[in-house]
């Protein structure tokens, strides 16, 4: 589903992504981890195109993400098509990023009104029922402002369900939490991962990773530094800078 | 006991008592003629004047903003084009004199007798790549004034979507094309409508200015406002004070009414940033 491959990312001279490469397979679950700054948010946001990559191809259900081929030559996509290629990616962000002048359900289906032109009634009963799903039927009214982080992480889950992605992409969903409200988030995504959708987590939960992950990356100073199943690197790694992470976070 | 504010009370009583002496000296003051004030306030012609007050403030704002989101967003682009041309414009219309740019538009038809729209210096005979725009001496004055007053209010107009646009926070676009949604869509469903909430007070503001901006409207020369008609009624009837305090009290009237219709617009683009707000449907 996702296989990317040698991807390098500048920002003025400072290389944040350097040759990472990472496949997940449909119906996988693979989880990032890494200290802050190693470039593992960067690396997820390049899968959607929000970054452009310097070097590399990523490609996602076998599209290349953000460049066409021809020729032997790849051609960058216009910012038009680029927006098509993102509505089979969905995305969930640390800070939510929900719509704050929408309801929890206008949250929900304005990329099914405005993108796929849904009819509005329709959108909401879809829309109602995503709402469910995470736990939040009965907020459907509610602005963003009137929710905990937890119920507002769960609204923007939904909203990115609603677009029926092929891959869902999660940058540390968890991470701007009060604690005892990180369960209920981790609790959806671990229903989802069962409905077999494929997914790609950027995670500090190492709980989570070892629990649901098919696979997991560790990456530091922009280098996939060890991967491998669950067991093997959050389990035994074996490389020194993978132990040292672990030592301090688990 | 609560609090006691003896000292806020003092005040409040020195301030009353300064403004009744104001007041009752007013009113038996000669100078300010309180039955010519009677008479003329409520005169067809004042009134009619002030309608077309309203109506240039109103019409010139419409466009305005309209031209003014338009600038302010192309600032904001990435297109060098679209970028430079509203930088142009902002530094043309906001660093010349609103009087300034109204005689101009009303010298404009005199300066530029024919306006030739097309590619010149190719003729195949009488037939050219163009046309000719003969411009009438006798355009309308009223929509010259419109013209000039939207062209120096649209300036200052970008600038404050400009600001409304940078308020938004970057993760509301990326959310946004995270859905799929184009540029467009993003700004018209997103990020608009959540600058709106910082536009509107300034351009609150920017209206009630307009209001009285239109008083240089003279200068085009349109003579049909409110602060023309009553100074030239005063010009007849040698009385310019009562007739300003005329023109004084309907500035103030448009003004209480356009101060209230931005308290509902403020409150109809603050939802879902008040955590109180009253949970609607």
């Amino acid at each position: 589903m996702v296989d990317a491959q040698a991807i390098n990312k500048s920002y003025g001279s400072h290389k944040v992504l350097k040759d990472v490469s990472l496949t997940v397979k449909p119906g996988e679950v693979a989880c990032i981890i890494g200290p802050s700054g190693s470039g593992k948010s960067t690396f997820l946001r390049c899968i959607n195109h929000l970054e452009k990559i310097d070097a590399g191809r990523i490609f996602v259900d076998g599209q290349i993400i953000g460049y066409r081929e021809a020729h032997g030559k790849l051609y960058e996509l216009r910012e038009s098509e680029a927006d098509i290629q993102r509505r089979d990616i969905g995305m969930v962000f640390q800070r939510f990023n929900l719509f704050p002048h929408m309801t929890a359900l206008d949250n929900v289906i304005a990329g099914l009104i405005h993108v796929q032109k849904v009819d509005k009634k329709k959108a909401e009963v879809e829309g109602l029922a995503l709402l469910e799903r995470v736990g939040l039927g009965n907020k459907s009214t509610h602005f963003p402002s009137q929710l905990s982080g937890g119920q507002q992480q769960r609204v923007a889950i939904a909203r990115a369900l609603a677009m029926k992605p092929k891959l869902m992409l999660f940058d540390e969903p968890t991470s701007a939490l009060d604690p005892e409200l990180v369960g209920d988030v981790l609790q959806v995504m671990k229903d989802l991962a069962a409905t077999g959708m494929t997914m790609i987590v950027v995670t500090h939960e190492m709980g989570f990773a070892r629990e649901v992950a098919d696979s997991v990356f560790f990456m530091d100073e922009g280098v996939v530094v060890e991967s491998g199943t669950p067991d093997q690197v959050l389990g035994n790694p074996q490389e020194a800078r993978t132990r040292e992470f672990l030592s301090k976070v688990l | 006991m609560p609090l006691r504010h003896y000292k806020r009370w003092a005040v409040a009583l020195l301030l009353l008592v300064a403004l009744a002496g104001i007041i009752v000296d007013a009113a038996s003051r000669e100078a300010y003629e309180w039955s010519a004030f009677r008479k003329y306030l409520l005169d067809g012609r004042v009134i009619k004047a002030s309608l077309v007050t309203l109506e240039l403030t109103l019409l010139s704002m419409f466009f305005a903003i309209i031209l003014g989101v338009a600038l302010g967003v192309m600032r904001r682009t990435e297109n060098p084009i679209f970028k430079n041309f509203a930088w142009l414009f902002i530094w043309i219309f906001r660093g010349t004199p609103v009087y300034v740019q109204l005689v101009f538009w009303g010298l404009f038809s005199t300066i530029y007798k024919e306006v030739f729209i097309g590619i010149p210096w190719i003729h195949f005979g009488d037939f050219s790549l163009g046309f000719h725009l003969t411009l009438s001496q006798t355009a309308s004055l009223f929509w010259i004034a419109v013209l000039g007053l939207t062209l120096n209010e649209a300036a200052y107009m970008a600038e404050i979507v400009r600001g409304g646009l940078l308020a938004v926070d970057s993760g509301q676009e990326e959310a946004a094309k995270s859905i799929g949604m184009s540029s467009l869509q993003t700004m018209r469903y997103i990020v608009i409508p959540q600058a709106m909430r910082v536009i509107i007070p300034p351009t609150g503001n920017e209206v009630i200015s307009m209001l009285k901006t239109t008083s240089l409207v003279t200068a085009v020369p349109l003579v049909t406002d409110l602060y023309a008609r009553t100074r030239d009624i005063s010009n007849e009837t040698y009385n310019p004070i009562p007739l300003l305090l005329v023109a004084c009290t309907w500035y103030l009237f448009y003004t209480t009414i356009l101060m209230a219709a931005q308290y509902f617009l403020e409150k109809r683009f603050g939802r879902g940033f008040n955590r109180n707000a009253v949970i609607s449907a």
